[in-house]
């Protein structure tokens, strides 16, 4: 790999390396997390902190528990029958895995949006009305759906068809659609699994930019096999890799470093993550 | 430019010989599909021109308002009572059955899965498809009619039991067909499972649960055997379904052809074609009303 992919923009490192004033606030905590599908350990030992208003991005090879770890965030793993979690997530001190907990709620506050652009076979107004809806928002669900296109920069694109079905729309018009849909719920935190990895290149470069906007309000996520976007977008950097476990030949996820993308990119502490880095593996 | 050609890449190219027997056999398979096609529609076109042929004559304001005659093999008189009797006893079945079906199936998709008590269900509806329809009319005769008498709800009972298995399987298979993608973008948005079902699920799958429903109503709307036992046989109109006897077009079609008189064998081919022309025209009702939904939904 080229240097000055390695290196991340400097451009893009620079809003959050400035304000040192005030230290961020930790929204997720997460304390020696393990995830097991039925008997098999899908992923071990993950410790991480995601700060406020930063972009937080997991990479690595296939099958390193990266979007398994991700759906913790928002307990989508509990569709899964078999998944089971052990450890803790503090969502601001409290713990996501709490039986107390409402899984619902959780994914009120913390948004999602997936590698597959899904939007429902609605038309683009009830795509973005409907989580609205559902909470039983007595506001004005006009605006809101204007605010929530214009937040995800789609609003120009289709404000004449509002009342068209969002099948309709190109694949990057509909990754921005579910982005919208995520943001008119008002999560605090949206979680990407992969958003860019059904798109092209300027659809892409679409993505990136409003990830770059919505920092100023959201808490970001994201998950992506893209080290380059990762090293473009994200304030943090989470490497994964997997370790094959030589008595039942299976392979679990593990966290190898997390820190600074600037430092995992230019000068990582971990063999591994330079290896993967620099496109030694993977 | 042709001797350029490499060897390799000559292969390419079709030989003069294979391509010319490749399209007569391609020619060939085209003419026998074309020709099964026709030879299938051959009887359908038949039946539906012949009832058509046979029965129009009959249609008259009268056929639809007057009672049936005291005497079957005198012309005269009306086939009302068994027109109304169809679709009331039909519509019975249609709103025991229908929610019974959508939310059966909804269980074995959405929440019982693979669990033991959605395979024995799965099962039993499967083996209640098989089921022939006069045994479903003995069954009803044992377990209503011989306590309750004649009446139209016996047969709404039976009809309905010959629903019920088609709507819960094709309801379950059309809710397969909706992505998960789907379900997981409505968690994602903090749906409750529930609201995730009527909300994304059913309106997703809204097109080809009516035609399951359609499917099983028309099947229902021409059974004859179950109504037999169940309903009795009444000339006149009878319009309360849980009180006396009641008669059916598919009852009528069988009775007046067994007989050996003109007028009654043309009163069955006016029912028949009157039972045709409903199933018809609620056919056709249900793929409007679903265009409609679909076009408000999808693409």
């Amino acid at each position: 790999m080229s240097p000055e992919i390695a290196a991340p923009n400097a451009e893009v490192v620079a809003p959050t390396t400035a304000p040192v004033s005030e230290a961020p606030s930790v929204v997720f905590d997460v304390r020696e997390l393990d995830v097991y599908y039925g008997e098999f350990r899908a992923v071990r030992d993950v410790n991480l902190q995601v700060l406020q208003h930063e972009i937080t991005a997991f990479i690595g090879p296939s099958g390193c528990g990266k979007s398994t770890v991700l759906r913790c965030f928002d307990r989508m793993n509990d569709l899964i029958e078999s998944a089971r979690v052990d450890g803790k997530i503090l969502y601001h001190g409290i713990d996501l895995y709490d039986p107390r907990i409402d899984p619902v709620e959780v994914r009120k506050r913390i948004g999602m949006v997936f590698q597959k652009p899904n939007p429902f076979p609605k038309s683009i107004y009830d795509n973005i009305a409907f989580g609205p809806r559902l909470s039983g928002n007595k506001g004005n669900l006009d605006d809101i759906v204007e605010h929530a296109l214009r937040r995800a920069a789609l609003w120009d694109e289709v404000k004449d068809r509002l009342k068209k079905s969002a099948m309709g729309l190109s694949g990057g018009q509909q990754q921005r659609l579910c982005i919208a849909r995520a943001i008119a719920v008002e999560p605090e935190v949206i979680l990407m699994d992969e958003p860019c990895s059904a798109l092209d290149p300027i659809a892409t470069a679409r993505i990136e930019d409003l990830m770059q906007e919505l920092k100023s309000d959201y808490t970001i996520i994201i998950v992506t096999h893209n080290m380059q976007q990762a090293a473009r977008v994200s304030d943090r950097t989470a490497f994964f890799t997997t370790e094959v476990n030589s008595e039942s030949d299976t392979r679990t996820g593990v966290l190898v470093e997390f820190d600074s993308t600037d430092k995992i990119f230019s000068a990582p502490a971990d063999e591994r993550t330079e290896n993967y880095v620099t496109g030694r593996f993977g | 430019m042709t001797d350029l050609i490499s060897p390799d890449v000559e292969q390419l190219l079709f030989d003069a010989t294979t391509s010319r027997s490749r399209r007569i056999k391609n020619r060939l398979a085209s003419i026998w599909m074309l020709g099964a096609l026709v030879v299938a529609v051959i009887p359908l076109a038949l039946v539906i021109g012949y009832v058509l042929f046979k029965g129009i004559g009959q249609l008259s304001v009268a056929w639809f308002t007057e009672d049936l005659p005291a005497v079957t093999r005198k012309a005269g008189g009306g086939m009302g009572p068994a027109v109304v009797g169809t679709l009331l006893i039909t519509l019975g079945a249609a709103v025991m059955a229908i929610p019974l079906g959508i939310l059966g199936a909804i269980y074995l998709h959405e929440y019982g899965a693979k669990g033991r008590t959605a395979r024995l269900i799965r099962f039993m509806a499967d083996v209640m498809t098989g089921v022939p329809s006069i045994v479903m009319g003995l069954f009803v005769y044992t377990v209503w009619t011989l306590t309750f008498g004649l009446n139209g709800f016996g047969g709404s009972l039976a009809l309905g039991c010959l629903m019920l298995p088609i709507i819960i399987r094709t309801t379950e298979e059309m809710l397969r067909l909706v992505p998960d993608e789907l379900r997981q973008a409505s968690y994602a948005l903090g749906n409750r499972k529930w609201r995730t079902i009527t909300t994304v699920v059913l309106p997703a799958s809204f097109g080809g649960i009516t035609s399951g429903v359609m499917i099983a109503i028309a099947r229902a709307a021409g059974e004859t055997a179950p109504l037999v036992f169940t309903i009795g046989a009444a000339r006149n109109l009878n319009l309360n379904i849980f009180e006396g006897p009641m008669t059916a077009l598919s009852v009528q079609i069988f009775g007046n052809a067994q007989t050996p008189f003109d007028a009654a064998q043309s009163r069955a081919w006016g029912a028949a074609l009157t039972l045709v022309a409903i199933v018809f025209a609620m056919t056709i009702l249900a793929r409007v009303v679903s265009s409609m939904v679909a076009r408000r939904h999808a693409a």
